[in-house]
């Protein structure tokens, strides 16, 4: 089967990306496909690579980002709640005019078309949040 | 209906101020409509309040997006499912809504209202009958 994962609230605060990492990572196991991830709401901070979490945490960024290059999986936060929160891969800060940006490896900025687009190729949307 | 289209419901649980699940509810609504998919919205809890009429915001420094929800129409959403059993439990009735008209293609464009007052036994089916669901 073919899944397609939103996820809808903020890491460390909120157990949702965890669990869709921990559901993607389950589901691929079990042979099924998530070729997209899409990060809504405060979801989108599990896309910035400027995080440092204690070492003996785990970093949810990282795990996202070693999941989707072993897996291929296409990792794309809302351009719309990244713009409010922050979140600024290198052309939107240069067309923003800010001085840096933030979006980590495996991760791409793209518009809520490619969740709708998600919604429409796979077999079942599952949105983890609140 | 062809094979590409499918029944996406957007579901509205949370007021529409104090955290920002409505407001961007309704922004992927509107992007969804240029994707022709048969759309619908489901309001209940406190997502009846989105709804209401008279909404002013000034006092807290939000902008009032209620006015957005009058247009959804022109995108051909139409189907805007209110919970009867959240708007009493909140001590509301269909008076204490907005209206939001449509022009219905298939009848001689007549104006319609948007919204339709379904009991929970009623959204419990209208849910079933979905491809996917957006909780917000």
């Amino acid at each position: 089967m073919k899944f397609g994962v939103v996820v809808s609230e903020g890491p460390y605060t909120h157990q949702a990306s965890d669990t869709a990492y921990h559901f993607v990572v389950s589901a691929l196991e079990a042979g099924h496909e998530v070729p997209r991830v899409f990060f809504y709401h405060d979801g989108v901070n599990v896309g910035t690579r400027l995080s440092v979490p204690p070492q003996d945490e785990r970093n949810i960024q990282a795990q996202w980002t070693d999941l989707a290059a072993r897996h291929k999986i296409d990792l794309v936060v809302c351009i719309a709640a990244a713009q409010r929160r922050g979140i600024l891969d290198e052309n939107e800060a240069t067309r923003q005019g800010k001085d840096a940006n933030n979006i980590a490896e495996g991760f791409r900025i793209s518009g809520l078309g490619q969740l709708i687009e998600m919604g429409i190729q796979t077999d079942r949307l599952l949105m983890f949040g609140d | 209906m062809s094979e590409d289209v499918k029944k996406f419901l957007y579901v509205n649980r949370k007021a529409p101020y104090g955290t920002i699940y409505a407001l961007e509810s309704l922004e992927v609504v509107l992007i969804g409509a240029a994707f022709d998919q048969d759309v619908s919205l489901a309001f209940l809890d406190d997502g009846v309040f989105q709804l209401t009429r008279g909404q002013d915001t000034t006092g807290i420094g939000m902008k009032n997006f209620s006015p957005t929800f009058r247009a959804l129409g022109d995108y051909d959403v139409t189907k805007l499912y209110v919970e009867r059993e959240s708007l009493e439990e909140r001590g509301l009735s269909a008076d204490d809504l907005q209206e939001i008209m449509y022009e219905d293609e298939d009848d001689d464009w007549a104006e319609k209202p948007s919204i339709r007052i379904v009991s929970r036994a009623e959204m419990a089916d209208i849910f079933a009958e979905q491809d996917v669901v957006l909780s917000f």
